[in-house]
């Protein structure tokens, strides 16, 4: 297993560390970044939480792909891992890099229901499951930010508001309890927003819930357009 | 003492540890009520575990068939073996009702009936009038709900300008003179100390499965808040109850939810026979975990594990292809991600894994944390969550009541706060150098040459408790367990770290918590050894009755010298007499 590493204390630049581990072919490569850690060089620093692909705590760079380290397998990936920051951020210290500037993306598309009717007192709103379903593959996102850093358009333009903000854009727009949709489309209709997307679908690919991200994107330009963006 | 004077600190009227869903809901009520307020949380809010619950959440809503708070209230009580306080669990099944519909307000995108309500299903030990079958009560948002729970508790905070310190390790809290004055934050990208002063302080820390080698709980799950508290004095209620789930992948400890069998997922043993009809005749699989567990273990120890082996089967099969895919898309992927199994047309392996626990910082219906047996409060301290003991849960956690305690009394929490730190007006003053103890031990163990590695004394801790604190203890595992664990504090002592840096050192913050690791291990082992009795989830095979005569009580455990000392505080029964536990 290669790994990127970078620690700001020590280093001037990157550079590449090799490392030999016993892995069973089920091991996911979060397994073997704690072998290291655990057994070899306790320095090896990475994020990680729930470790079973819902926390989104540990994307990063695998064999040239954004994955989870905890829910892609060795015998996915064969007997040679590499494995670096996830591409496009500020790296903190070796696979760990900032998430400030996606998260200020992610609450630049006001990713909060806003409903201009009280709702009822003390009773539900109703919505139909065909509404609901309407936009129940953009709730799954975890924010894990794979494919925002995974998307060319974001390499080549930082403020690109990029894919995961679109996500969770959609998953408002698209509910019909929401009466906000206009204000975000205009936000997505800047210059940064859903028109930078060249559907190159690497989003696609590295989303680890399986979102259909550049539909979602798709979807959100053909209302921007609609909506006269 | 170097960095004293130049030690940042920040005033907030009140400052919540941890951004789960207890956290979450109380830093809300508090950003509702103007009151200046702060969550700190050493993950991101989104990483919280709360987004790991899967199967729903339980209010008496009856929008599939009649069901009543009372109903729930009593399941709640039946399930937790007598041990709950009914006065909290009134509280639990009441206000869930109100609390389900506000998360719907919220925006929570909950699967809904033909009618367009919230959709129930069935989940283990809720049953309809007082145990009679099983009731359609866990509202639910496929098999992700946690996860919806905290992204739209998120939501809502940015809505209402929260304030957040991301990846801020709380490693103390100060208390002096009887009163809670703030905590102390380690800022994880640089390594530098942060003083917090605030009239309240909120423990929302999760709970502490990680001292179990197979467990459900994330990494991060280290029971901060919960040792914390316990060194400064704090006793730790009902410890000895440790819930294991029936249905954890093997070895990994992954969850595979209980939504499965309240969708009508079978459990089997290696001739093939479901095996819950020789335990629990009337609910089968959707008996309560601890019970299910039990069955589970027994059935493996009598030889009739799949092959002779340590795990049974659940299957799914029967389903359909439609149910699995609509109703349990995440957890029959983790069966195809982490066993390589199609739970649509293969047999999935299980075996119980270490969950949740029921027990921890006791506190008030108000959510304010009480370190006696007759409920006097430590002024400015709070607790909510799995970190906290109301009780509601007793000996034994129904499923879906854990999303259900988060935020009945993270609510409470932010509502006690709100009146309290009005009340008290000026911020407390904090005593100089309250940093430097905690500062002298992380840097002592940061600059440390030579030492042991503290992953080793986890690695161990894990496994002996697995093995001698798990679904059955005897005084000798439990005597065997309590030398262990003096032998790893011993050495815990003399730990080192690899990292020697400031910025990110996850090696320094991973040794910093095998030590809380090790007194909430401390505190349940103690406990289970006091507790000479099997009731719900604390399974004496020396003792194996409920003994209600000199038991019916919950225990204290307070930080000691040479081990925890055991005091008592009676249980409140309101409505439900304790009766025999059948099902």
């Amino acid at each position: 297993m290669r790994v990127l590493r970078f620690d700001p204390e020590r280093d001037d630049a990157p550079h590449w560390e090799r490392y030999s581990v016993e892995a069973e072919p089920m091991d996911r490569v979060l397994d073997l970044l704690h072998k290291v850690k655990w057994e070899n060089d306790g320095s090896l620093t990475f994020r990680r939480s729930c470790a079973h692909g819902v926390c989104g705590s540990d994307a990063m760079m695998i064999n040239g792909r954004n994955r989870l380290a905890c829910k892609i397998r060795v015998d996915q990936l064969g007997r040679h891992i590499t494995v670096a920051p996830l591409p496009g951020f500020p790296v903190i210290k070796d696979l760990v890099v900032s998430m400030d500037d996606f998260f200020a993306k992610y609450r630049s598309v006001m990713p909060y229901l806003i409903a201009s009717d009280e709702p009822p007192a003390d009773a539900e709103r109703l919505q139909t499951q065909a509404d609901r379903d309407r936009y129940d593959d953009t709730t799954k996102c975890i924010l894990c930010a794979a494919c925002t850093s995974s998307c060319p358009s974001f390499w080549a333009q930082k403020s690109y508001v990029g894919p995961a903000a679109i996500v969770n854009a959609h998953r408002f727009i698209f509910d019909s309890r929401d009466d906000a949709g206009n204000e975000r489309l205009e936000i997505l209709a800047d210059q940064d927003g859903v028109w930078r997307c060249r559907t190159i679908f690497n989003c696609v690919d590295a989303c680890p819930r399986g979102i259909n991200i550049t539909k979602a994107i798709l979807e959100v330009s053909s209302a921007a357009v609609e909506n006269g963006g | 003492m170097t960095g004293q004077s130049t030690t940042p600190v920040h005033d907030y009227q009140a400052v919540i540890v941890g951004a789960g869903g207890a956290g979450l809901w109380a830093a809300l009520e508090l950003a509702r009520n103007g009151i200046k307020s702060a969550v700190l949380t050493k993950l991101y809010p989104t990483r919280s575990h709360t987004g790991a619950a899967q199967g729903g959440i339980c209010a008496a809503l009856g929008n599939q068939e009649e069901d009543h708070w009372e109903w729930h209230m009593f399941d709640t009580v039946k399930g937790g073996d007598y041990l709950v306080d009914q006065d909290a669990a009134e509280i639990l099944a009441r206000e869930a009702i109100e609390t389900v519909i506000e998360l719907e307000h919220m925006g929570l995108p909950f699967n809904r009936t033909a009618d367009g309500k919230i959709d129930q299903r069935r989940f283990g030990g809720h049953t309809r009038n007082f145990g009679e079958a099983p009731v359609r009560r866990a509202c639910f948002a496929a098999d992700r709900t946690g996860h919806m729970i905290l992204q739209t508790l998120y939501q809502q905070c940015i809505k209402h300008g929260v304030e957040f310190y991301d990846e801020y390790h709380v490693v103390d809290v100060v208390v002096e003179d009887g009163l809670t004055r703030g905590v102390v934050a380690y800022r994880i990208a640089d390594g530098e100390l942060h003083l917090f002063r605030a009239a309240a302080v909120m423990f929302a820390t999760g709970g502490f499965g990680r001292m179990f080698r197979v467990t459900s709980n994330a990494y991060s799950l280290t029971g901060d808040g919960t040792a914390l508290a316990y060194r400064r004095g704090v006793p730790l209620e009902d410890m000895e109850f440790f819930q294991f789930h029936p249905t954890g992948i093997p070895e990994l400890g992954i969850l595979l939810s209980e939504a499965a069998r309240g969708e009508g997922a079978y459990l089997v043993n290696d001739s093939g026979e479901r095996f819950m009809e020789r335990y629990a005749p009337t609910l089968m699989e959707l008996a309560p975990r601890d019970m299910v567990s039990r069955a589970m273990e027994r059935e493996i120890r009598a030889g009739r594990g799949i092959g002779g082996k340590d795990f049974v089967h659940m299957d799914l099969r029967h389903l359909g292809k439609k149910v699995i895919n609509e109703k349990l898309p995440d957890i029959t992927e983790f069966s195809r991600v982490y066993q390589g199994i199609e739970p649509i047309t293969q047999l999935v392996p299980v075996r119980p894994t270490a969950h949740y626990a029921m027990g921890g910082i006791p506190t008030d219906l108000e959510s304010r944390v009480v370190i006696d047996e007759h409920n006097n409060v430590l002024p400015g301290m709070y607790a909510a969550g799995e970190c906290a003991c109301v009780s509601v849960h007793g000996a034994n956690r129904l499923g879906t009541n854990s999303l259900i305690d988060i935020l009945v009394f993270g609510r409470r929490a932010g509502r006690s706060m709100t009146s309290d730190v009005r009340a008290a007006g000026e911020i407390p003053q904090m005593p100089a150098g309250a940093a430097e103890p905690v500062r002298g031990e992380l840097e002592t163990m940061r600059t440390r040459q030579r030492g042991e590695s503290a992953q080793h004394i986890r690695i161990e801790l894990g496994a002996h408790m697995m093995d001698d604190c798990g679904v059955f203890r005897t005084r000798q595992t439990l005597e065997s367990m309590t030398h262990k664990l003096r032998e790893l504090r011993t050495r815990y002592a003399n730990v080192a770290v690899d990292d020697k840096g400031r910025v990110f050192n996850t090696d320094l913050l991973e040794a910093r918590e095998v030590g809380y690791l090790l007194d909430c291990a401390e505190a349940t082992v103690a406990g289970a050894l006091a507790r000479e009795e099997s009731r719900g989830a604390h399974s004496r095979e020396d003792f194996p009755e409920r003994n209600d005569t000199e038991w019916l009580k919950h225990t204290l455990a307070y930080r000691a010298e040479g081990g925890p000392d055991i005091r008592f505080k009676p249980v409140t029964i309101t409505k439900f007499q304790p009766k025999p536990r059948t099902y």
